[in-house]
């Protein structure tokens, strides 16, 4: 068993890795660990097992092979590696965007049980947009439409996806010239794939076109679906508060995690949750009553519409089981380590079931969720959950007494909407902050964790540089859960962490210096608040004008592989620690830190190390504003010993991978 | 002798593969993946700080393993044969693996004997390379005579001098 030097700067996390050690439980770096060292032709991206007259692998120091069999280089095979990756990310995002539109539209017919349409403004506008009519329709049968249309972008054939016309003019006008306008959601995917089978694109930049325009379909398709119809159908985000980490969970309750993506599932889930049947069962099986919490982006759903509190994010998943004080853990699809299994049994009471006919693993319990009978699956599930209390060893539960309170449920329509507009926010007072100085600009940060880099430490040391550089955050994913746990999204951040222009900002508008936007998916809210941004004036006709950046410091998955495609190619530089596994072909490499940003208005930006990384955006926010000629900031950075600690743990030397 | 270029070395562990593969009884990785008792590798890849070494026997000339075994299975055919193993009178006490620094013994608890590196004699003999060296992608596992590596090494020792007096810096 590895020793256990620190794994993470979050305290909570470490002493339940301390715990795994003394316990001699395999956890995550124990693995990690095991697999070392890492084979340096895959982490190159010059491994090819497209075909079996191969595999075939690239010497990268020029004596061994330099083409494999078939002829392709390093370029064509890190490239067309690249495709694929893409392709499973947006597939993971359209499948999930798939399965709400389908929950949509039976809910619209009266189909789907314990579902109903709730955001009726949302509704409307999406409505009128698609050119559905509102007047004297029922929200019923405006969804129907609403939700036929969504679902046509799935198999469309035709013509282009109708949510990319969102992007501001100049953009779509760029993706026309580099012939990368997504067509169809299904369809981009499938081309995606063709294109990689052996002998069919073999010219690198065609194969990274193809990264684009499949990311594409996800960003401004899949995902923006997801989105928007999860808005209307569970209810459209209001700022509120929650807390977050390990700490939520609670003695004496029936503890409940839901752990995964769609929120078809999280929200029934909370739905049945509030039934007077199940606070009666708790009581009977001795229990004060029912917590329920989340890990990972479904979390981040019901969070944003329910206040569901954060049990912690993708690194936590077989700490949150060791506590045991959890009855039951639900898994639906995206990110649930197989590894979970081996957390329970003897020493550990909890139930693992997996809801998804996508996602089965091996020794866990499946119940398939029913989305037509969405109250009765919900209600079974719960009730194996209680039923499991009796179980549960009160001696050995450890809670980590750590818990930090958050605020979350910001959206591109609510961020300023006390401050005027109906169905369109008011950008202004945001736009007037970054043309004053107050505001540098402003960063997306989101994205996984990953065992390569000390968890929590590359998002918390990332954000804080950039908040004190007076440059506003918005948060997705397991990002926001890092910050959240660390108090970044605490109402009092802003006195601890911000610039002062930052904080003269936060103060004025009544929002803290990072905003929680939602899950994976909902990092298509950061493409529609950049159009809103330029829609609203005075920071140019484009996103790739705009003072904006990205990063994601700790990712791991595909998934964040199509992410980082997508807001590159609307025009947003982007920063990741790992890099993407092309560096075995300099020119794919050039390309995407280089050369892309002409074609696109946006790179990625390869840096470990996360206060370089924000600086690498800093640069950035401010080469953006001179070429708008704003004015220069109006205050220093604040100075780095009155930046408050968000840990008293300093993170270990980061492990080498 | 073997000789391993460290920079050269991405942990693919191919090495390892071939290696177990040519100890097996089918010498064919399809087969020898399901063979009982299933083959092992005498080669193994080790992380270091910022490198990966794979290490195996390095048929010491004054062998503490040779010097250590009780029943002399450990030992040289003639001066020039690596150091083997007679697994008829290998009794598994495993002081061998005590002894060696290096770490490159271990012990086949199923077969009741201990197993290291024998260089691949019999593919030596037919004018082949061990299959370490031959499966290596990158050829950081080189297998040379000891004279030439010698003879490498003084050759880029004059480089060196040469630089320095021709004013160039290193």
């Amino acid at each position: 068993m590895a020793d256990s030097k620190p794994r993470s700067v979050d305290p909570a996390a470490c002493q339940m890795f301390d715990f795994a050690c003394e316990q001699g439980q395999e956890v995550v770096y124990d693995r990690f660990e095991a697999m070392q060292p890492q084979c340096g032709f895959g982490q190159l991206g010059i491994c090819c097992r497209n075909c079996v007259m191969g595999p075939c692998r690239m010497d990268p120091f020029g004596e061994g092979p330099q083409e494999g069999i078939c002829g392709a280089t390093a370029d064509t095979i890190a490239a067309r590696n690249l495709v694929r990756s893409t392709a499973v990310g947006a597939s993971a995002h359209s499948d999930h965007g798939r399965d709400i539109a389908h929950a949509f539209l039976a809910t619209a017919r009266g189909e789907a049980q314990g579902y109903s349409i709730k955001g009726i403004t949302k509704l409307k506008a999406l409505a009128q947009e698609l050119g559905i009519e509102v007047d004297g329709a029922s929200p019923e049968e405006i969804a129907e439409k609403v939700g036929e249309a969504a679902l046509d972008e799935f198999g469309r054939q035709e013509g282009e996806l109708r949510f990319a016309k969102r992007a501001p003019e100049r953009l779509q006008a760029r993706w026309k010239k580099m012939d990368v306008t997504p067509r169809g959601v299904d369809r981009e995917v499938v081309t995606a794939l063709h294109r990689t089978h052996i002998g069919v694109s073999n010219e690198w930049k065609h194969l990274i076109k193809t990264c684009v325009q499949t990311s594409l379909s996800d960003g401004w398709g899949g995902s923006m679906i997801a989105t928007d119809l999860s808005d209307i159908l569970f209810g459209e985000p209001i700022p509120r508060t929650s807390e977050a980490n390990l700490g939520v969970l609670r003695e004496g309750e029936v503890n409940i995690i839901i752990h995964g993506h769609e929120p078809t599932l999280s929200d029934a889930i909370v739905a049945a949750a509030q039934l007077d049947e199940i606070q009666a069962e708790c009581e009977k099986v001795g229990a004060k009553g029912l917590n329920l919490g989340g890990i990972c982006c479904t979390a981040n759903e019901v969070l944003m519409r329910h206040g569901i509190p954060l049990v912690g994010n993708f690194l936590q998943q077989e700490l949150a089981l060791l506590t045991g004080a959890v009855e039951l853990m639900i898994v639906d699809v995206q990110c649930i380590m197989p590894a979970l299994k081996k957390i329970v049994g003897d020493k550990c009471h909890t139930k693992l079931i997996s809801t998804s006919p996508n996602a089965m693993f091996e020794g866990f319990e499946h119940i398939q969720f029913d989305e037509n009978k969405a109250m009765d699956s919900a209600k079974e599930l719960l009730l194996t959950g209680i039923r499991n209390f009796a179980n549960r060893d009160p001696a050995k539960v450890i809670i980590p007494d750590e818990k930090s309170p958050l605020v979350a449920g910001f959206t591109t329509e609510n961020i300023f909407d006390h401050l005027g507009g109906r169905y369109r926010p008011s950008y202004r007072p945001l736009n007037n902050g970054i043309i004053d100085g107050r505001l540098r600009g402003v960063a997306g940060v989101v994205g996984c964790n990953n065992v390569k880099i000390t968890h929590d430490h590359g998002h918390l040391e990332m954000v804080k540089e950039l908040l004190r550089h007076d440059v506003a955050v918005v948060l997705t994913g397991c990002s926001a859960i890092a910050c959240a746990k660390a108090g970044l999204l605490d109402p009092e951040a802003a006195e601890l962490y911000a610039g002062r222009g930052l904080k003269q900002i936060c103060d004025a508008v009544g929002i803290p210096p990072c905003l929680h936007v939602g899950s994976c998916v909902d990092n298509s809210r950061i493409l529609t608040a950049c159009t809103e941004m330029v829609r609203e004036g005075g920071l140019g006709e484009d996103i790739a004008d705009l003072p904006v950046a990205g990063a994601a410091p700790e990712w791991m998955s595909e998934k964040a592989i199509s992410i980082g495609f997508y807001v590159v190619t609307s025009g947003i530089f982007t920063v990741i620690a790992e890099p993407l596994p092309v560096l075995g072909s300099a020119k794919v490499t050039e390309y995407l830190t280089d050369g892309m940003e002409e074609d696109y208005g946006g790179k990625f930006a390869f840096e470990k190390d996360p206060i370089k990384g924000a600086h690498l955006i800093i640069e950035h926010l401010d080469r953006k504003r001179e070429a708008l000629h704003l004015a220069p900031m109006m205050f220093e950075p604040r100075p780095v010993d009155t930046v408050g600690r968000a840990w008293d743990l300093e993170p270990a030397a980061v492990s080498a991978g | 002798m073997l000789v391993v270029k460290v920079d050269r070395c991405l942990g693919c562990k191919s090495c390892e593969l071939a290696c177990a593969v040519e100890h097996s009884a089918s010498r064919d990785l399809y087969e020898a993946i399901h063979e009982t008792p299933g083959p092992r590798a005498r080669v193994r890849v080790s992380q270091g700080t910022t490198f990966a070494i794979p290490l195996q026997c390095r048929q010491c000339e004054d062998a503490p393993c040779v010097a250590i075994c009780p029943t002399n299975a450990l030992h040289r055919a003639d001066e020039d044969s690596p150091v083997f193993i007679d697994h008829d009178r290998c009794i598994g006490c495993t002081w061998c693996v005590l002894a060696c620094p290096f770490g490159v013994i271990t012990l086949d608890a199923k077969g009741r004997t201990i197993i290291k590196c024998d260089q691949c004699f019999e593919r030596v003999e037919h004018g082949e390379l061990p299959a370490c060296v031959s499966a290596c992608p990158t050829g950081a596992l080189q297998f040379k005579p000891l004279e030439d590596v010698v003879a490498e090494k003084r050759e880029a020792c004059l480089l060196q001098i040469e630089r320095s007096l021709s004013g160039d810096a290193k």
